[in-house]
């Protein structure tokens, strides 16, 4: 019974420590989106897999103050996403910039189902002209022979 | 070539791009300050709080930048690399004490042998961001210049210091 009451003691205590909610107040609520809407993409850097909104990170709560900061100066989303890929690189963005070397990430996924569907296409032509052709002279005539036979057994 | 080999050779050209894939380190990130110059800031000495620190004090002269804090456990796995390297190397080595506490920060040193030609405190962790840290330990080689030449993220070992620090650090010093 002590370890329970232990146990359920600690999950108490860890819940309280995962309540610290951020509270941040903004001018207008076209600032309070911009910020969601940056947070939510741009990278945590220690939780790779993780946007800034959804990290607890330490690194992560120094970028969403900075964010934050940038906004409540006014500056563009692209102030901030300019000042982030500055410090942390492309990799930090979520949404990749369209540009030389990323080109490739973009339209990689294009080029492989044109190339899917250049390779279908010819198949299914291929296939159709196999068809087509498949019958040679002494096939057609064992054919009719077969259609022959058949009529006759049918009689 | 027959055709029935042909998705085994795509299988096999997959398989290849996966095994490349497997080799690299996701935390390895290519750093935008390579060959621009370095981040300017301005801080407190953590040894002499009154007195401070700025890039540019170092113009002129080759030196290694290695964000750490006492918080940090690969920080103390690096820390005697970094004291062997000051033996064995003349290098301009500064530390960059990363959102710590100061009391915290000195007795680490103090604990563990203080390699540094000065540490520096960020306390709030802003030049941090500026220097594009995100995780910690991280080493930054800078030339005469003022241009970061290399980033190192996470803590260096001897192989590193053997096969990529002392190298280019030579490299740079032979330099204008």
């Amino acid at each position: 019974m002590k370890t329970i009451m232990i146990i359920l003691g600690l999950f108490i205590t860890t819940t309280l420590l995962q309540a610290g909610v951020e509270i941040k107040t903004f001018d207008s609520q076209e600032q309070e989106l911009r910020y969601k809407k940056v947070i939510g993409e741009l990278r945590c850097l220690v939780c790779q897999n993780q946007n800034l909104s959804g990290s607890d990170a330490d690194l992560a709560k120094d970028l969403r103050k900075q964010v934050y900061k940038m906004i409540r100066n006014g500056q563009s989303n692209k102030d901030i996403t300019e000042y982030m890929v500055a410090r942390y690189g492309d990799f930090v963005l979520y949404r990749p910039q369209f540009k030389a070397t990323t080109f490739l990430l973009w339209i990689g996924p294009f080029i492989i189902l044109a190339i899917g569907l250049f390779v279908l296409i010819r198949f299914i032509r291929l296939r159709k002209k196999n068809i087509t052709t498949a019958l040679t002279d002494s096939d057609k005539e064992k054919l009719k022979q077969l259609l022959d036979d058949n009529k006759v057994q049918s009689k | 070539m027959s055709r029935a080999l042909l998705p085994l050779v795509a299988f096999i050209i997959l398989v290849i791009f996966l095994g490349i894939g497997l080799t690299k380190d996701p935390r390895k990130l290519p750093s935008p300050f390579i060959g621009k110059a370095a981040p300017a800031f301005t801080l407190p000495l953590l040894h002499q709080a009154d007195k401070t620190f700025s890039p540019n004090m170092m113009l002129g002269k080759v030196w290694v930048l290695n964000v750490w804090a006492s918080w940090c456990v690969s920080c103390r796995a690096e820390h005697p690399v970094l004291n062997e390297l000051i033996k064995s190397f003349k290098v301009n080595l500064i530390g960059l004490n990363y959102k710590d506490e100061v009391a915290d920060a000195k007795r680490w040193l103090s604990r563990y042998g203080d390699p540094y030609q000065a540490s520096v405190s960020d306390i709030e962790g802003l030049v941090g961001i500026d220097w594009g840290v995100y995780g910690v330990p991280e080493t930054f080689i800078i030339d005469k210049k003022g241009i970061v030449r290399l980033k190192h993220t996470g803590p260096v070992n001897n192989k590193d210091v053997r096969e990529e620090i002392i190298p280019l650090l030579k490299k740079l010093e032979n330099e204008s």
